[in-house]
């Protein structure tokens, strides 16, 4: 494994404080030591693990190329568990890119996506849950996203969902039993007990794939538009929740046209924000296009905040409005708390309403509280276990798949034979999740979506 | 020391005539080889020192296979059945498994007479006391009185005769089974070769006097009224001549057990063997299913011409005045006469992680194992393994591919995959549970799986593979002619499925949805069914299952293509697994000893866990 000297670029491309450019591998000391020197004139082959050294890099002809601190760790303590060098120079793309190539012709050879933590792994230094962990803490967005990562890093999927497979490998066990000794008298498992525990098996697994969605709110955020007719006060909405004045507000109804776009974190929940042109009848073809637009955002946002003018009567516009959110998951807003109501709210249904004042900020809690409520994420505690990527949800899913089958054989008459292929496949599903069971597209799929450098 | 003559060279030694050695010893004679058979006792080969029947879950399969693959076992069996049963009908096609009683003494001539008549194969009373591989590259086996025969190939079906000692309460002494001379000498020589030798045991419970018995205390089991060979060749089905009886321990049977446990070798720790964890002795069941109130005993007869009667589920190594007593509290049996006393055997075998799948002995071309010898217990497993390492050793000298059959394709394959892949801590029995693939592996159709296998090798006539095409061919006739038959609702139509408690039809239905339904069959259709062609018994049986389970058929196929994606995934050969430092020192030492062929088998070697099958996948897509 240890043939090749790897090195990339590990922090993010673009401006920043530093960069660092990782070297891995076992000449990984040497290669770095051609082209970094060292104020002090220590070599860096000198250096203990965990060692750093405050020197510059040079290009061939000796020219200075940036002043970096090295740090040296050696096999087999280090990331990798290869010796590493990792040098950390000033931020910026040039930079960090000019000492990437220097490197390189000193003896490395360019990392390839996941690479880092491949060797990692070969390396003993972490199994496959954890390196699919590690893929969600370096993408995690907020406090929320880092915790869940962290949550699985831990084995808390492993743990529930021990439970289900627990049941399911009872059955399975019933069902050997039952074949293997047909003229025994032991007691065989009856009709219901087995529905019984295939129905348990559901519930969980419904319930562990609902996690999925607030998971995925929470690591990947959820889309959401702010609609409602022109001039209630939708942008000044945006900027109330971005904190700063993204969306042009004016007197003027119908001053938003195209649709704003911007991510914030509300709470736990990410919330990719779309303010749109107020949805009105109107001739302007200018703001045609925008209303045109603002109607696509409600058919594929997956939450709608929807705003109404308090200072004013409902009409057709708003009437248009609310049959258009009726299926949506929706929150509704009253603006304008400070104006003199003109509302009646009665006219909104059974919708549960959030009143606010945008422009002075009144009802902000009430309305972050209202979107992590919808978002599921108040609902989260610390402990739970919460699915987080597509491939974990898949194994889920087609347990559940199983499991149904499962139940449904047995409900409709089919022979326990039959029912057991069903158990057998949902076990199958949920020993991918935990990672005992290995297939070849879980090692595929783990690795191959890591960033470069990692 | 005696002195040793030369006697003939052959190219395959069988050393041992039981249902491993016999099967082979029959394949590699009938593919043209020079083959001898050794046995201690030429009057026993075959010999069925336990329970005279054949089959039972999984053992039926593993019949069937071997029939598919061109074996003897099943149409022996067939030709001395007394009695002929499908256990679990009604449980699904899948764990249907075939179980027959058979004449003992049948058996074992027809056996007898068959590998006597058999071409190239050379039959011999002797004991093999010696054998090691010569400077002329070949393999001597010694008799104990001296002749010397140098052949290419050894099999090992040595059984329970192989430092064979009973065990009778506190009476112990050497011993083969059923009061044959134990092979003594021959552990000796296999220690020698650095053979990793064990000691595991095994029991049989006492035979009795049919006259003895109170029969009327006992509940009668009788055949079914429509038996099934175990033979694809076999067109006449077996008569059942014979009936079963079950009867149940009681509390005083617990008690007289319990009060003498102690005088029992194995807690009192004279033996030193493993007994088999699925074949326990009533003493050892008491012990271990305390709460349980009665345990069954079926009293089988041992043929047409004795009154010798077996008492299956009672084996004891109790001292022999105990075994009456216990036998004796049995409500019918409070008479009773013993006329052979139950016992323990404990014998020699070897830890078949030393084996590779074609039964080969890792450090020792040219020597093989199969049966008991490999850690296995009854006489279906044996017969397998006993053809899979013939067809092997045969190849070996013919130059041909090995014969190494995977868990997809059959019960035989599962059963060689375990024990040299798993190994095994208890002699190995075969069970439905063992496959992951049960639907697909079904005793109606290991033709399909294994008769174009057994025809490439050689061993099934063109004739039967013909039938055998036949078969096929019909079969999937009938299914697209039912995939495309639709029913219009019709009063007697919908009477029938009423009265079977199924929906009635209110539009017209596809005949295959019908079949589909849990409550109806392809028989009970027949009426409606104008154009349906007159197929043969087991042709139907086929159609129906096929068409019935499609859903979970494919189910199942889709865990076989995926196990099939890591049994594709081939390891280096001769590689040093330490040097993979991702891997746990445990799993690289297991790996280095196994040496797997795939990721597939790697997976399942214990001690290996997925942690490590994954470094290992991770490794080679590098």
């Amino acid at each position: 494994m240890s043939d090749r000297t790897i090195a990339a670029i590990a922090t993010p491309l673009g401006e920043g404080g530093i960069s660092v450019i990782r070297i891995s591998g076992e000449d990984a000391i040497t290669v770095a030591q051609k082209c970094f020197f060292a104020f002090s004139g220590e070599k860096l082959s000198d250096l203990k693990g965990y060692q750093a050294a405050y020197g510059k890099i040079t290009d061939n002809l000796g020219n200075t190329l940036d002043d970096a601190v090295a740090l040296v760790f050696r096999a087999p303590k280090s990331y990798t568990g290869e010796n590493t060098v990792e040098i950390s120079c000033h931020g910026g793309t040039v930079v960090a890119r000019q000492i990437l190539r220097r490197v390189l012709e000193c003896g490395a050879t360019l990392a390839t996506g996941g690479e880092f933590t491949k060797r990692a792994f070969l390396n003993g230094k972490l199994d496959l849950t954890k390196a699919e962990s590690v893929m969600g803490l370096i993408s995690a967005r907020s406090d929320a996203a880092a915790k869940i990562s962290r949550g699985a890093r831990e084995g808390r999927i492993s743990r529930d969902t021990q439970d289900i497979l627990n049941k399911l490998l009872e059955t399975a066990a019933s069902l050997a039993a039952f074949a293997d000794y047909p003229d025994e008298d032991i007691p065989n498992l009856t009709q219901e007990n087995f529905a019984e525990l295939l129905n348990e098996c559901t519930c969980k697994c419904e319930k562990l794939i609902s996690t999925y969605d607030t998971g995925r709110i929470i690591r990947e955020g959820i889309n959401c538009a702010i609609v409602g007719k022109p001039n209630v006060g939708k942008s000044t909405l945006m900027n109330l929740l971005c904190g700063s004045d993204r969306s042009i507000v004016t007197d003027i109804a119908g001053t938003t046209r195209d649709i704003v776009e911007t991510t914030i974190n509300i709470g736990d929940v990410i919330l990719n924000l779309a303010d749109t042109a107020g949805i009105h009848e109107t001739d302007d073809t200018v703001e045609k296009f925008g209303v045109t637009r603002a109607k696509e955002k409600i058919d594929n946002a997956e939450l709608l905040l929807a705003v109404f003018d308090n200072s004013v009567p409902l009409d057709n516009d708003d009437k248009e409005l609310i049959r258009s959110i009726s299926n949506k998951k929706c929150i509704v807003i009253l603006n304008k708390t400070d104006l003199s109501p003109a509302f009646d709210k009665e006219d909104l249904g059974d919708f549960d309403i959030i009143e606010i004042s945008a422009k002075s900020g009144i009802g902000y809690k009430e309305l972050t509280k209202a979107i992590n409520h919808i978002c599921k994420t108040d609902m989260l505690s610390p402990d739970d276990t919460v699915l987080i990527n597509e491939r974990q949800r898949d194994c889920v899913c087609r347990a559940l798949g199983a499991v149904h089958a499962a139940s449904e054989a047995l409900l409709c008459g089919m022979t326990l034979d039959a029912v057991g292929v069903c158990v057998d496949d949902a076990i199958a599903s949920l020993l991918e999740l935990t990672g005992k069971r290995v297939t070849n597209e879980v090692c595929d799929e783990i690795f191959k979506r890591f960033c470069v450098g990692k | 020391m005696i002195k040793e003559y030369l006697a003939e060279q052959y190219d395959i030694a069988v050393i041992g005539g039981g249902h491993a050695g016999i099967e082979a010893a029959l394949a590699p004679a009938r593919l043209g080889l020079q083959t001898v058979m050794f046995t201690i006792n030429l009057d026993w080969v075959g010999n069925m020192p336990c329970n005279p029947s054949i089959g039972g879950t999984a053992k039926g399969h593993l019949v069937r296979e071997l029939d598919a693959l061109g074996g003897e076992m099943g149409k022996a069996a067939d030709a001395t059945t007394l009695q002929s049963r499908m256990l679990n009908r009604g449980k699904g096609p899948a764990v249907y498994s075939l179980r027959a009683q058979i004449d003992r003494r049948a058996y074992c001539s027809y056996m007898k007479s068959c590998i006597e008549r058999q071409e190239n194969l050379d039959v011999k009373q002797a004991e093999i006391v010696h054998i090691e591989k010569r400077e002329d590259g070949l393999w001597h086996c010694i008799t104990r009185l001296g002749a010397d025969y140098p052949c290419k190939c050894v099999i090992l079906a040595t059984g329970t005769f192989l430092g064979g000692r009973v065990y009778i309460g506190e009476v112990n002494y050497e011993s083969g089974p059923d009061g044959n001379f134990p092979a003594t000498e021959l552990s000796n020589s296999l220690k020698k070769l650095n053979i990793p030798l064990r000691r595991f045991k095994t029991g049989t419970p006492a035979r009795v006097d049919r006259a003895s018995i109170d029969f009327s205390k006992l509940e009668v089991q009788d055949g079914d009224n429509e038996t099934v060979p175990f033979s694809f060749s076999t067109t006449e089905k077996p008569q059942n001549k014979v009936v079963c009886h079950i009867g149940y321990t009681n509390d005083e049977t617990k008690k007289v057990i319990l009060e003498n446990l102690h005088r029992s070798p194995l807690y009192a720790g004279d033996i030193e063997g493993v007994g088999p964890r699925y074949c326990p002795s009533i003493e050892d069941k008491i012990v271990r299913f305390a709460d349980k109130q009665r345990h069954q005993m079926f009293v089988e007869p041992c043929g047409e011409n004795t009154e010798e009667m077996y008492l299956q589920g009672m084996s004891s190594s109790l001292p022999e005045e105990v075994q009456l007593k216990f036998y004796r509290t049995i409500k019918g049996l409070e008479n009773v006469k013993v006329m052979r006393t139950a016992y323990a055997i404990e014998y020699d075998c070897i830890d078949p992680l030393a084996l590779y799948a074609t039964l080969e002995i890792k450090e020792q071309p040219g020597l093989y194992g199969a049966g008991q010898f490999n850690g296995s217990s009854g006489y279906e497993e044996a017969a397998a393994q006993g053809f899979v390492a013939g067809v092997n050793a045969a190849h070996k000298i013919l130059g041909r591919e090995p014969l190494v059959l995977s868990r997809a394709s059959s019960y035989i394959g599962t059963l060689i995959d375990d024990l040299v892949t798993k190994g095994c801590s208890d002699p190995y029995r075969m069970m439905t549970s063992r496959s992951e693939y049960r639907l697909l592996l079904r005793q109606d159709n290991a033709d399909e799986r294994l008769m174009p296998t057994g025809y490439s090798i050689g061993l099934v006539s063109d004739y039967e593979y013909n039938r055998f095409l036949q078969r096929k061919l019909q079969k999937e006739q009938e299914i697209e002619r039912i995939n495309n038959t639709f029913f219009a609702p019709s009063n007697e139509l919908n009477d029938l499925l009423e009265s079977r408690g199924t929906a009635p039809l209110n539009t017209g239905c596809r005949l295959a949805d019908l079949i589909k339904r849990p409550q109806l069959d392809y028989k009970c259709l027949a009426p409606f069914d104008k154009e349906r062609p007159s197929l043969p018994d087991d042709v139907c049986e086929k159609v129906e299952v096929e068409i019935k389970y499609e859903g979970y058929i494919s189910r199942q196929q889709a865990q076989v293509d995926e196990m099939l994606r890591l049994e594709n995934k081939l390891l280096p050969k001769d590689f040093d697994y330490t040097t993979i430092k991702g891997l746990r020192l445990e799993a690289a030492e297991k790996l280095n000893k196994i040496k797997p062929e795939n990721i597939g088998q790697a997976s399942r070697i214990s001690g290996v866990s997925p942690a490590d099958v994954s470094v290992l996948l991770i490794y080679l897509s590098k």
